[in-house]
């Protein structure tokens, strides 16, 4: 059995699932609930200054696709709207009842470092094992001048995780908002400013569908619509690509990072271990599905560990990062054809129509017999994989690469007007 | 006293009866729709499509129907199919489309076309709307003999090219087979008649019912009253078993049993035996079982002269006899029906085996006891209504070129009356072909 236990920014928890800071994680109810269900931890949802704020009625809208539910989530929901004392509290119950747990505390409070200084100690009390810093709400409380408003500036990143850090003992998460040209920025600002980790991504400004009869985004709020954050499984290539950015850029390597962003399988995320996270954060799933999923999650990742010979979470991560590399570092010597097995196709079509349509006519439609027949043409195969993507039925086209006698990357290539010596 | 022959109506309670003769296969609901919709993988050049006579775009229709495009959907089916909605009720889609979708190789579960046929065209039927509107009026006027799913598919298109049309048929309400000719349970609550009300109200089609070719008008009147003739008249004459005792009362043609219980409102009043026998093999002699034991038949035995794999009922449809209580026994024929009093008494069968390559009956007799059978070996076509030598016949039906011309100028025949498959389907597409011919043979006239 694969060891999952997790030591992430100094912080433990029995495995490296935890839950996101969001609506499963408001209450000391949900929480508890699931801890029991084997969740390693949980991110409370995000704390703010008394007053509190107020929420809206109707608040998700979902993106389904073909039949399937909640591909992708849009809220507008703000943080907690439950004044900040009866939050404490509450932490400080399920921290006390589960020491073993992660249990980390979300905060967003104005730029201010007086408000900084105030809620700090309060969280400290509850005996929680960290904090995360919510840099990155892009919907409600940017408009506030907080959340992605702070997480959108390296500047403000820096100057505001250096104010926590200056006045708490408790590891700091940095977490990082999307919604921004380059996540370097922000994460080296986070590294600078002493952020023990950064978590990402947060969600990504959204407009999920719009209302046709109401004539407003959805979800609709009393006729009216506005942009929300987006999430779910849509968005998980979007956060693979920036967690991975953080984890093989020089200036960041080595900085803990909690993976966020459409995570809702084990190999979800056994992908964004190896791509350089230490822990991983579920909402969508856990919020379509319920808790229990986190179930076949421990098992499965701790199955494919044992399968693969990784002992530990640490021996998972980073371990795609050396293969993760430029464009202009690619062998353009390589080359990859499509292989249809004759026995499993069911003469759908597809293969045929996506490459004679938009791709490279290397499928031929024949007939055999009064069959349908698909036949890859090699000739005009340029291997780039559509044909096995559209096609229903799992391994019936395969992708076979081709003997490879030599590497010729972009910047040695005759075409390449700034070819560099050979 | 002898209760034999047991023949009686009132078997079952009147809403045994209604639960009986409802419905068989409810339609999908929104949601099933949506869901089932979404399992089609809109294949390209799509098998279904090839397999189905009419030729809809079937992954067309679906994709209308999940993305909540039904006016769409049903558009594509009727501009292919103007009975689409019958069709998706009565098709042998196991054989058809369904046998062909690409899930049945995959995973042996098809996608349920017919079923979502049938959801996209209850929606156009219920909306009150018209999909397709009629061309300027041509001043052309075609004569339709019969009023079967050939000759309202035939009328309808010729209706949208703008000629007019009237129909003649036989019975005294329209609507052929899908009227007289199949299980109430698969046509259920009019619907035959809400569909002929529906392409009707294009415009155009007059009907006129008992109307008789060879009684009230013969073909040379009709030719020389219209400016072209469709004949879509049918097999009006049934197989005879050729054995004795064949007059017995009792014994009845299967057609016979079917039209009449149609024409019941309720079943209620149609007499059926105690214990019944039907000789045959195809999907008539299925419904004939399958409604005998519905209207409250005790045993129901159906007996097929060779074996299963030859006998032309599908297999969907043999498993639904037998899960309506009906006993399928093959290799048996039929020897002789036994009587007292001119009633009939029982069957006697011989049993039969394949010997290279042929049946042969020769493993000895069994004698069924039975009040009533019901004869469902093959019905006929007969020419006699129309006038002896005019129009060639190829092998028993009608002769015609592939888009229903027969020998005679401007004289068209199809569906059942003229060779291929007998499926309302099949007919749908014969009558849509030929009154493109026609359509375009008076065009070129005109233009000549």
């Amino acid at each position: 059995m694969a060891d999952l236990r997790s030591l992430f920014a100094g912080i433990r928890s029995p495995n490296p699932f935890w839950l996101a800071s969001a609506p499963p994680t408001d209450k000391e109810y949900n929480v508890r609930r699931a801890l029991e269900a084997g969740w390693g931890g949980v991110v409370w949802k995000t704390l703010g200054e008394d007053p509190p704020v107020v929420n809206v009625s109707s608040r998700y809208g979902a993106f389904n696709y073909n039949g399937n539910r909640l591909v992708g989530l849009n809220n507008i929901e703000l943080i907690t709207d439950r004044p900040l004392a009866v939050n404490l509290a509450e932490i400080k119950s399920v921290k006390r009842d589960h020491p073993d747990r992660a249990i980390v505390v979300s905060l967003m409070v104005p730029c201010v470092e007086e408000s900084w200084k105030r809620i700090l100690p309060l969280v400290e009390e509850t005996g929680a094992d960290g904090i995360e810093l919510n840099f990155g709400c892009p919907h409600g409380m940017s408009e506030r001048n907080m959340g992605s408003a702070v997480g959108q500036v390296p500047e403000y990143v820096e100057m505001v995780t250096r104010w926590v850090k200056q006045n708490t003992r408790m590891p700091t998460i940095v977490k990082l908002t999307p919604n921004i040209t380059d996540i370097m920025q922000p994460a080296g600002a986070a590294l600078r400013g002493g952020a023990d980790a950064v978590s990402l991504i947060n969600t990504i400004q959204s407009v999920v569908a719009v209302d046709l009869d109401a004539m407003a985004p959805m979800p609709v709020v009393g006729g009216l619509g506005t942009h929300g954050g987006y999430c779910g499984p849509a968005v998980k290539p979007i956060a693979l690509r920036m967690v991975g950015e953080i984890a093989r850029n020089p200036d960041t390597r080595g900085l803990p990072i909690s993976g966020i962003g459409g995570i809702s399988t084990w190999r979800d995320a056994a992908e964004f271990l190896v791509m350089g996270a230490g822990t991983l954060q579920v909402c969508t799933a856990a919020m379509h599905y319920g808790f229990r999923i986190v179930e076949d999650m421990i098992t499965g990742l701790s199955n494919w560990m044992d399968q693969k010979g990784f002992a530990a979470i640490d021996d998972v991560t980073g371990r795609a990062i050396p293969n993760f590399v430029n464009w202009n570092q690619l062998n353009l010597k390589f080359k990859t054809l499509a292989k249809i097995d004759q026995d499993a196709c069911i003469k759908c079509g597809l293969c045929h129509i996506a490459c004679e349509d938009t791709s490279h006519q290397a499928i031929a439609r024949l007939r055999r017999d009064g069959t349908r027949r698909y036949e890859v043409i090699d000739e005009e195969c340029v291997g780039c994989n559509l044909c096995a993507h559209v096609c229903p039925v799992g391994d019936c086209i395969t992708m076979v690469p081709q003997p490879v006698d030599e590497v010729l990357t972009w910047p040695h290539h005759p075409n390449n007007p700034a070819q560099a010596a050979k | 006293m002898d209760p034999r022959p047991d023949i009686a109506a009132n078997r079952l309670s009147p809403h045994c009866l209604a639960i009986n003769f409802a419905d068989a296969h409810p339609p999908l609901t929104g949601g099933q729709a949506s869901i089932e919709a979404d399992r089609c993988y809109f294949c390209y050049d799509a098998p279904c499509v090839e397999a189905c006579p009419t030729g809809i775009d079937i992954p067309g229709f679906i994709r209308g129907i999940a993305t909540g495009n039904l006016a769409g959907a049903a558009h594509t089916i009727l501009e292919s199919n103007i009975l689409g909605g019958s069709c998706a009720r009565v098709c042998p889609t196991e054989i058809l489309c369904e046998g062909a979708c690409v899930r049945t190789a995959q995973e042996e579960k098809p996608v349920v076309i017919g079923a979502l046929q049938r959801h996209a065209t209850d929606w156009q039927m219920d909306s009150g709307t018209q999909p397709f509107s009629r061309a300027a009026e041509t001043g052309r006027h075609i004569a339709i003999v019969g009023a079967g799913p050939a000759g309202l598919a035939c009328a309808h298109r010729l209706a949208m090219h703008g000629h007019a049309v009237t129909i003649l048929d036989a019975r005294p309400r329209a609507g052929g087979l899908n009227e007289y000719g199949i299980a109430a349970y698969k046509l259920p609550d009019d619907f035959a008649q809400h569909e002929i009300d529906f392409i009707a109200a294009i415009g155009g089609i007059t009907i006129q019912t008992d109307r008789i070719l060879g009684r009230d008008v013969t073909l040379a009147d009709l030719e020389a009253a219209y400016d072209a003739v469709f004949l879509a008249i049918g097999q009006a004459g049934v197989r005879m078993l050729g054995i004795e005792g064949e007059n017995l009362d009792g014994v009845m043609n299967a057609v016979d049993f079917i039209a009449g219980l149609r024409a019941s409102a309720t079943g209620a009043d149609v007499p059926i035996g105690r214990r019944v026998v039907v000789i045959g093999g195809g999907n008539t002699a299925i419904d004939a079982a399958v409604q005998a034991r519905r209207l409250g038949a005790e045993e129901v035995t159906l007996v097929y002269r060779r074996g299963a794999e030859t006998m032309s009922a599908t297999g969907v449809e043999k498993a639904w006899a037998q899960t309506n209580g009906v006993t399928i026994r093959t290799w048996a024929a039929p020897l002789r029906l036994d009587g007292v009093d001119g009633t009939l008494r029982s069957v006697t069968f011989t049993r039969g085996r394949l010997h290279d390559g042929r049946p042969v009956h020769d493993q000895g007799n069994f004698t069924l006891e039975a009040d009533m059978v019901l004869k469902a070996v093959g019905q006929l076509f007969l020419a006699d209504p129309l006038d002896r030598g005019t129009i060639a016949i190829e092998n028993g039906r009608i002769a015609v070129d592939d888009q229903g011309r027969t020998t005679r100028s401007l004289v068209y025949a199809g569906g059942d009356c003229t060779p291929g498959a007998d499926l309302t389907v099949v007919a749908v597409r014969d009558g849509r072909n030929a009154a493109e011919a026609i359509h375009a043979d008076l065009t070129a006239a005109t233009g000549a």
